[in-house]
């Protein structure tokens, strides 16, 4: 039960509680609370001193709007942030009982008209705009993926077609989002044209984006750890006489895994850092633009509400992240490599 | 009436209206004398917006429900810049936008993107001020005639400024301002008041791929979106600049500038923005188009009704972040009848932001016209044209007759009185001839080739750009 607990911290990353389970088993206190000093004392103690200079810091730097915010104010956005939210939500509502009232009264009048309630008209809120964006991430980063992988499975078993794909993926690799941008928006807005959308435009531009750039660490490690395969397994197969797929399928996935997973992993932590680029320039809804729109308003909570969208960012990069890296640690065979 | 089913909610109320009044006449069997105006096609609609206070019919129009009373389901969208605004309006992702009065024409004509694109709503009157930085202030300062209160006497004129920009052209350095679009009204305003005080602000060539527009240029003009001119000037790469409100009070308040003239000293009551649709939109939206209409035409009645008393709840709700999001305070400074020109010098200008008295809201031609000879004027219209083809073109892009429809609509439903309005059965369009003009030329918009003659910067008669 224990090293079961112990072993599921570790594939998630919780760390931090190992130290306590081994407490409460009741193995050696004293290494233990060591142990949990190391490993929650010091960052613990890091992040206040990070916020001790912050705060000092901030406070020097004096700009057009206003004192450069410290954690209180960013603190205080944050409130601020979550009433809007909840005052949001209430003229959501306010909206469609109006909206009913109207049609009652239409029907009143008119027993035969036709009555529809129309989606809410409101802006987004900073948490809408927070699942907007890791939707378009998680959207974009799975179509890199089922890109990415068959092709990297592909050019990894085929010298001639890996050499013949190199050139263009090293060419590609290292082009900015932003450098990506104004061609797919035109693409899209030229090739996606129909009457009644399922998705906007705006959306599927900025997936598009994010799939152009966090398609090529996928492509290169799926290639690298396919053709990186001891040539042993790839022998078996041929003996057993299995035909491609099959030996794709039983022997090559299974063996390149990890690599897949490394790459995946770097492929979505570009992914989520191109989104917000993209959302920013092109006005895609999203943390980018709201990022944005704060910028432009430029009252004087507007660096705090900044600040706040910064946080969260970095925060959602990490739990993305630390996600990955589970699935990582999970599919590596080497259970004792150490993967940060 | 054919169309039972979906019979809407206005339909019925005119029906209605019709009827009783056929009762209350005692003519039993006369037939309804109004046409059903049939239903609205597209109830749904996403309207683009600059985060400008003169977006603010638009704002209050959503949020005092007035779309809603038409049946109108908006959602309003802050656009990046008037470019991305135009572009929207043109590939259809946007129904509708908060314009310059210049893009509609200026898209028509096809200077920049060509497109059809038409209004039957003016946005406003007025609210656009020029603002320097600091540095050039001290150096316009002496120039400026002071008062005997120890204030400079307003309107400053640009002949102030001359100097400053002479000594930057001896010393071979440019001086650069910003302005928020080729084709705005503030490039107009800022040549116009430049022109004024001597100071060449350039031409454009169009005919010989010059758009930059800074041919002979003594002041080199060029674009910033408005919400960056404050940080653009800041960061010192415009020594001033032409804007829209809140951003020149912006500039007073984080103290980088000092605005030096509004636009109504300019030119008194200038129209300003439109709101601004497709052609083909319009076409295939004509009962939604002239909704549209009646809420901003009641929206912009609620800015100006009781003087201005609603000015303070507007500015709460433009202070959001999802509208214009600055301070309060920075958009209640010219919002509420006052304008702060250096810190601490706040004058009353009752008429700063006009959107309803004055018919505002009227989209007459000769506003169409005047934009139309200062694109001829400053080379945006290469070739000479004929008065006939000003006034072709203002017909084509400024429709008062959807305008009308709209006011007809609201006065049968008692909900404007009909002396808001110009009386639609002698107006012409034309405004009479104004003269309120910083340099006192007079304008006649029925006469623009004439009114051009009178400038002497500026091209008139036959002249093109060499």
């Amino acid at each position: 039960m224990k090293d079961k607990l112990i072993y599921f911290l570790e594939l998630t990353g919780f760390t931090w509680f190992i130290p306590l389970v081994r407490l409460s088993a009741g193995e050696s206190p004293k290494h233990q609370m060591q142990e949990l000093g190391k490993m929650v004392g010091v960052p613990l103690f890091a992040i206040a001193v990070f916020l001790f200079l912050w705060h000092l810091g901030a406070a020097k730097v004096i700009t057009s709007l206003g004192q450069v915010p410290g954690p209180t104010q960013v603190w205080e956005q944050v409130n601020v942030l979550v009433d809007e939210h909840q005052a949001s939500r209430e003229r959501e509502q306010a909206f469609y009982e109006r909206q009913e009232q109207r049609n009652a009264a239409r029907l009143e009048k008119n027993p035969d008209a036709e009555v529809t309630i129309r989606p809410y008209t409101g802006k987004e809120t900073f948490f809408d705009q927070i699942l907007t964006s890791l939707f378009t991430v998680f959207v974009g980063f799975l179509l890199a993926t089922i890109i990415a992988v068959p092709i990297g499975i592909v050019a990894g078993l085929s010298d001639t077609l890996y050499s013949a794909l190199n050139p263009l993926i090293q060419v590609f690799k290292p082009v900015s989002p932003l450098a990506w941008l104004p061609i797919v928006t035109m693409v899209v807005s030229a090739l996606y044209v129909t009457d009644n959308p399922m998705f906007e435009k705006s959306f599927i531009t900025s997936a598009l984006t994010v799939t152009l750039c966090s398609l090529w660490p996928t492509l290169i490690n799926t290639a690298v750890g396919v053709s990186s395969i001891d040539k042993d397994l790839i022998n078996v197969a041929r003996v057993l006489r299995l035909n491609y797929f099959t030996t794709v399928w039983k022997v090559v996935i299974p063996a390149s895994i990890p690599m897949i997973f490394t790459g995946l992993r770097i492929s979505l932590g570009i992914g989520w850092m191109v989104l917000i680029a993209a959302e920013m320039l092109a006005q895609n809804p999203g943390l980018g633009k709201f990022v944005w729109d704060e910028f432009q308003n430029g009252s004087s909570s507007s660096l705090s509400r900044i600040m706040v969208a910064v946080l969260t960012i970095g925060i959602i990069g990490f739990i993305l992240d630390r996600i990955t890296l589970s699935f990582q640690k999970f599919f590596s065979y080497d259970k004792n490599a150490v993967i940060r | 009436m054919r169309k039972q089913l979906s019979i809407t909610r206005r339909a019925l109320v005119k029906s209605l209206a019709a009827a009783s009044l056929v009762l209350s006449s005692g003519m039993m069997s006369a037939t309804s004398a109004y046409a059903a105006p049939g239903e609205i096609e597209k109830p749904e609609l996403k309207f683009g917006f600059i985060k400008l206070t003169d977006m603010a019919p638009l704002a209050i129009a959503y949020e005092k429900f007035f779309f809603e009373d038409e049946g109108l389901y908006v959602t309003l969208e802050a656009q990046a810049n008037w470019k991305v605004l135009l572009d929207g309006v043109i590939d259809g992702t946007l129904d509708g936008a908060h314009m310059l009065a210049g893009q509609p024409l200026g898209a028509t004509i096809g200077f920049g993107t060509k497109a059809d694109i038409i209004t039957a709503f003016s946005m406003d009157l007025n609210g656009n001020g020029i603002t320097v930085s600091n540095d050039i202030w001290a150096q316009m300062k002496p120039h400026v005639p002071i008062g005997e209160d120890g204030k400079p006497v307003h309107p400053i004129s640009a002949k102030a400024l001359k100097p400053v920009v002479d000594s930057y052209k001896a010393e071979g350095k440019s001086f650069n301002m910003g302005m928020v679009f080729p084709v705005s009204t503030h490039n107009y305003e800022l040549r116009y008041w430049l022109a004024a005080g001597g100071i060449h602000p350039g031409y454009y060539a169009p005919h010989k791929g010059d758009v930059s527009g800074q041919l002979q240029a003594d002041a080199l003009l060029s674009v910033t979106p408005p919400p960056q001119m404050p940080a653009t000037m800041e960061a010192g790469t415009i020594y001033g600049y032409c804007v829209g409100e809140p951003w020149n009070q912006q500039a007073v308040f984080k103290g980088i500038g000092v605005p030096v003239i509004t636009d109504y000293e300019i030119w008194k009551n200038n129209p300003e923005k439109v709101f601004g649709v497709s052609k083909q939109w319009a076409e295939e939206n004509p009962n939604t188009h002239i909704a549209v209409v009646k809420a901003l035409i009641r929206a912009a009645h609620w800015l100006d009704e009781n003087s201005n008393a609603n000015r303070p709840e507007a500015v709460e709700i433009l202070s959001q972040s999802r509208y214009v999001g600055a301070d309060y305070e920075v958009i209640a400074n010219s919002m509420t009848g006052t304008f702060e020109y250096e810190k601490g010098d706040k004058r009353a200008v009752p008429d700063f932001n006009v959107f309803f008295r004055y018919n505002a809201t009227y989209p007459y031609y000769s506003d169409a016209v005047w934009y139309l000879t200062q694109m001829r004027r400053w080379g945006q219209i290469a070739e000479p044209k004929p008065d006939s083809w000003y006034m072709d073109i203002a017909k084509k892009v400024y429709r008062p007759d959807i305008y009308a429809l709209a006011a007809k609509e609201l006065i049968e439903e008692g909900k404007l009185p009909a002396s808001a309005f110009p009386d639609f059965d002698t107006e012409t369009g034309f405004k009479p001839v104004q003269t309120e003009f910083i340099d006192g030329i007079a304008y006649d918009g029925t006469k623009p080739n004439a009114y051009l003659q009178q400038f002497p910067i500026g091209l008139k008669g036959d002249a093109v750009v060499e």
